[in-house]
């Protein structure tokens, strides 16, 4: 945990000094004016104007078509399920990468929203941008899909952007993992290529997380967990640092994975819960008058200990995203060869330290999950 | 913030596949690979055990060698010792025993000489008796005759007895 202080620490002095690096040059060579016009880009529609915000947060977002180079995209099936109608399934290049709309649904920029409104079946020629359909002369709106917290009319089930480098991933660890099991199994006592770098990492989660913080007695129940979120968590991460393609995804940074992670480490924690971990939420060891307020405290505490999870990998792994494209934007932004150096020095410079992010933030989802799962099976006080 | 709302569908689909990939790799990779690890580990530390035990063996039969030697030597010169003895006590005793029997035969010798001696002597006077006798019987047949002739008779019959 104190390492990760220190990096935390270091990663933000740096952020800060990159952003007033940032704040000075744009300053010098950019002109009031300009800068004005960069900043109303998006209001005013320009349309080859360099919108930083929206390239970076189109590539940490999450996309039905996977963009590879150009105009070159991987078509990827569309999933759609609209309340009241059922299932519509078509490739995502039938939208011709939102020129097209099909039965009501556009892509906008790589999402598919539905087009409200009366709006005809069918395939048509359409032009959208930031939610808004121009259909022959008329302006339509969107609506996008059902999310956890909003609902919509329709849910996108689509094998997107990051449902793609999730299968992939997991095809990779399914690989990797089954063949070391097998490598095992022939009788090899010394560990050969991938394997021996795996294997410190596999005894490291078993020996340094897995046992001092669940016990002797008990871990070997929650190992397989633990070893399975560490190595998917870290293989997203560097997936992720991957800039092209079938890298590239944001997976690991996005909340709806993080989300699921972290539901999982809240369910084994409480479901292994011993009487003691129950005791001490609903019979807090303090005076009479406090419990009204210590058992809330206490409820609340079981859902935040997850929540962070969830956060603290979402947000760090979005960071170290936005932080490289934002120093890659630089480029464009001033629109001059010269910054490039630059640019790519400190590029260079995030990613070494986002190789370092990615194999912490895997290594503190998987030792808080273990703590917490370890702290839930205390058996006396 | 489109951000921080999770998409349905990428829930569902992570949750699925999550659970999946922990289901897969629980039963066909950590399993086989955890109990791997633990059966190297133990055959490693049965190994180093043996090795230990092995190295302990070769330490003991070693001293065990040692002592045997050791003991071997003592014995050797044990051995050598108490064949010193008995060579001094047979050669003591053979010494003993020669000078006890010298001293018999010594003994006996005398005891042989003065036996002999005896004998001789009482040859002697037995030889002297007969010859005072027939010198006397010769003496006395022949008396009368002179007294100078008495004697040369004498000392002709003493020249004549022959003692032995």
């Amino acid at each position: 945990m104190k390492k990760f202080n220190i990096h935390l620490l270091v990663s933000l002095a740096f952020s800060a000094f990159t952003l007033l690096a940032f704040a000075n040059t744009e300053e010098e060579h950019l002109g009031g004016e300009e800068v004005e016009t960069v900043y109303h880009s998006e209001v005013e529609e320009v349309e080859h104007e360099f919108d930083a915000k929206e390239v970076i947060m189109h590539h940490i977002g999450d996309a039905n078509e996977f963009h590879i180079a150009g105009d070159l995209s991987l078509p990827l099936p569309i999933i759609l399920w609209e309340k009241g109608v059922g299932l519509k399934t078509f490739m995502s290049s039938s939208f011709h990468h939102g020129a097209s709309a099909i039965d009501g649904y556009v892509m906008d920029h790589g999402v598919v929203k539905k087009v409200l409104g009366d709006f005809p079946a069918g395939h048509h020629e359409v032009e959208v941008h930031h939610g808004e359909v121009l259909f022959e002369g008329a302006h339509f709106e969107t609506e996008g899909k059902s999310t956890l917290l909003a609902s919509s009319s329709f849910y996108d089930f689509s094998i997107t952007k990051n449902v793609f480098a999730l299968l992939m991933s997991i095809s990779i660890l399914l690989l990797v993992f089954i063949g070391m099991a097998r490598f095992y199994k022939k009788g090899n006592m010394v560990p050969k290529g991938i394997y021996s770098a795996l294997e410190p990492l596999v005894l490291f989660i078993k020996e340094d997380i897995a046992i001092p913080n669940i016990g002797e007695k008990k871990y070997a129940k929650f190992l397989p967990y633990l070893l399975t979120v560490f190595f998917f968590i870290l293989i997203n991460n560097l997936l992720g640092l991957v800039p092209f393609f079938p890298g590239s995804a944001n997976l690991t940074g996005n909340i709806a994975l993080t989300f699921v992670l972290a539901l999982l480490t809240m369910i084994i924690t409480n479901i292994n819960g011993t009487k003691t971990y129950w005791g001490h939420i609903f019979n807090p060891p303090v005076p009479m008058a406090l419990k009204p307020l210590m058992i809330p405290i206490e409820l609340i505490g079981t859902i935040t200990k997850p929540f962070a999870l969830m956060i603290r990998l979402f947000a760090n792994i979005s960071a170290g995203h936005i932080l490289i494209l934002s120093l890659l934007s630089l480029i464009f932004i001033f629109k001059s060869f010269m910054v490039a150096p630059v640019s790519i020095a400190f590029v260079l410079f995030m990613s070494t330290l986002e190789l370092l992010v990615a194999f912490l933030q895997a290594y503190i989802f998987t030792l808080l999950s273990a703590l917490f799962i370890g702290l839930a099976l205390e058996e006396h006080h | 913030m489109e951000l921080l709302t999770p998409d349905i569908g990428l829930v569902a689909w992570s949750s699925v596949a999550f659970l999946l990939l922990l289901f897969l790799l629980k039963k066909f990779a950590w399993k086989p690979i955890l109990s791997s690890l633990e059966e190297r580990n133990t055959s490693i530390e049965e190994a180093l055990a043996q090795a230990e035990k092995a190295r302990k063996e070769i330490a003991d039969l070693s001293a065990r060698n040692e002592e045997i030697l050791k003991e071997a030597k003592e014995e050797r010169n044990n051995i050598l010792r108490e064949a010193n003895k008995v060579k001094e006590q047979i050669v003591a005793e053979a010494k003993e025993k020669a000078q006890a029997d010298a001293a018999k035969i010594m003994l006996e010798a005398k005891e042989d000489i003065e036996v002999q001696k005896k004998a001789v002597m009482a040859d002697m006077k037995n030889a002297a008796a007969s010859l005072a006798v027939e010198i006397a019987e010769k003496v006395l047949t022949r008396e009368l005759n002179a007294k100078g002739e008495q004697e040369s008779f004498i000392n002709e019959l003493a020249s004549k007895a022959t003692l032995n």
